[in-house]
């Protein structure tokens, strides 16, 4: 299977993703923001970083790129998508997804490896998990604060759009504690923490085991290969 | 050149995480009237020629779809302002 990572100027963890999806069995392709081409690949994933320095919005300006019109054409296919951090913002300005993203609600940039619940484990890049399993993923932002208006929050949560949230601690403010979020269709997934940098035993969090040998981010990029197999 | 002016502000609802560091700083400077700061942005458009109606549908379009996300955003003012002139309100 195909994975294309997108790079933005300024993604810092293209490289990251690249990697996470060999050790799941995948072939990365790199894929360049300012093509209209996306190589025909089987599934995207939109990286994090500080695309155009988190200039006017965090992932705003990243989401009017040329790529992004292929992206968007691709998800509403049902191709499956997975915005990690920055990407997850992208998604939301995109409005793949719904909600937005502002500063965390502390003012801090904040780095912490973070337990998270799968509260939806039927998603093109979740279905490895289990409804209610827990996960630590480390996680590090300073616009990761997910905020949507009552009604919207309401439906997603009545929808089961909510994929994870926040256990334990609340790192940004986000409302209900949300730290992933999923379309109708399940084939489009955004999340503040980072699972790509939770693929490798020797660099992932500590666990009780342990140290660094946490690989619960692996399960995100088996979960879309898997399905993409059994097609 | 004319410059058109794009006023964003974030939702009067939400938290304005900068406006209320901000308003945290003037309490400790002990500025007791001032109770509250919101923080928003302004956008300065310059435009090469006349404003028509139709740049300033385009800059409406622009300020709704990419200056502000209406998630979190409202767009408070649109106004041209020229060089030389006050900014007027249109």
């Amino acid at each position: 299977m195909r994975v294309g990572v997108v790079t933005f100027p300024g993604s810092l963890d293209d490289r990251d993703a690249q990697r996470a999806v060999r050790l799941a069995g995948g072939e990365p392709v790199a894929l360049w923001h300012g093509d209209h081409d996306l190589q025909g690949v089987d599934a995207i994933i939109l990286p994090g970083g500080f695309s155009y320095g988190d200039y006017l919005r965090a992932g705003a300006i990243a989401s009017f790129s040329p790529i992004m019109t292929e992206v968007v054409d691709a998800a509403n296919k049902g191709v499956p998508v997975l915005g990690i951090c920055n990407g997850f913002q992208m998604l939301a300005e995109a409005r793949l997804i719904p909600g937005a993203h502002t500063r965390n609600a502390h003012q801090q940039f904040i780095r912490r490896d973070q337990r998270l619940r799968v509260e939806n484990a039927r998603t093109d890049w979740t279905n490895g998990f289990t409804e209610g399993q827990e996960i630590t993923i480390p996680l590090k932002n300073a616009d990761g604060r997910f905020i949507a208006d009552a009604e919207t929050i309401r439906r997603i949560e009545g929808e089961g759009q909510v994929a994870f949230r926040y256990l334990g601690v609340n790192p940004n403010g986000s409302m209900d504690d949300i730290a992933g979020v999923t379309n109708e269709r399940g084939n489009v997934v955004g999340l503040m923490p980072h699972p790509e940098h939770a693929t490798e035993p020797g660099f992932g969090p500590d666990t009780p085991e342990a140290m660094s040998s946490g690989i619960d981010g692996l399960t995100f990029f088996t979960s879309v290969i898997e399905r993409a197999l059994a097609r | 050149m004319p410059t058109i002016v794009v006023e964003v502000m974030p939702k009067a609802e939400l938290l304005d995480p900068q406006g209320k560091a901000v308003a945290g700083a003037l309490a400790r400077l002990g500025q007791k009237q001032l109770t509250d700061v919101r923080i928003g942005k302004r956008f300065e458009v310059t435009v090469e020629g006349e404003v028509t109606d139709a740049v300033l549908a385009d800059v409406q379009r622009l300020a709704d779809e990419m200056f502000s996300n209406s998630v979190i955003e409202d767009v408070v003012s649109i106004t041209v302002a020229d060089s030389a002139d006050a900014p007027a309100a249109v």
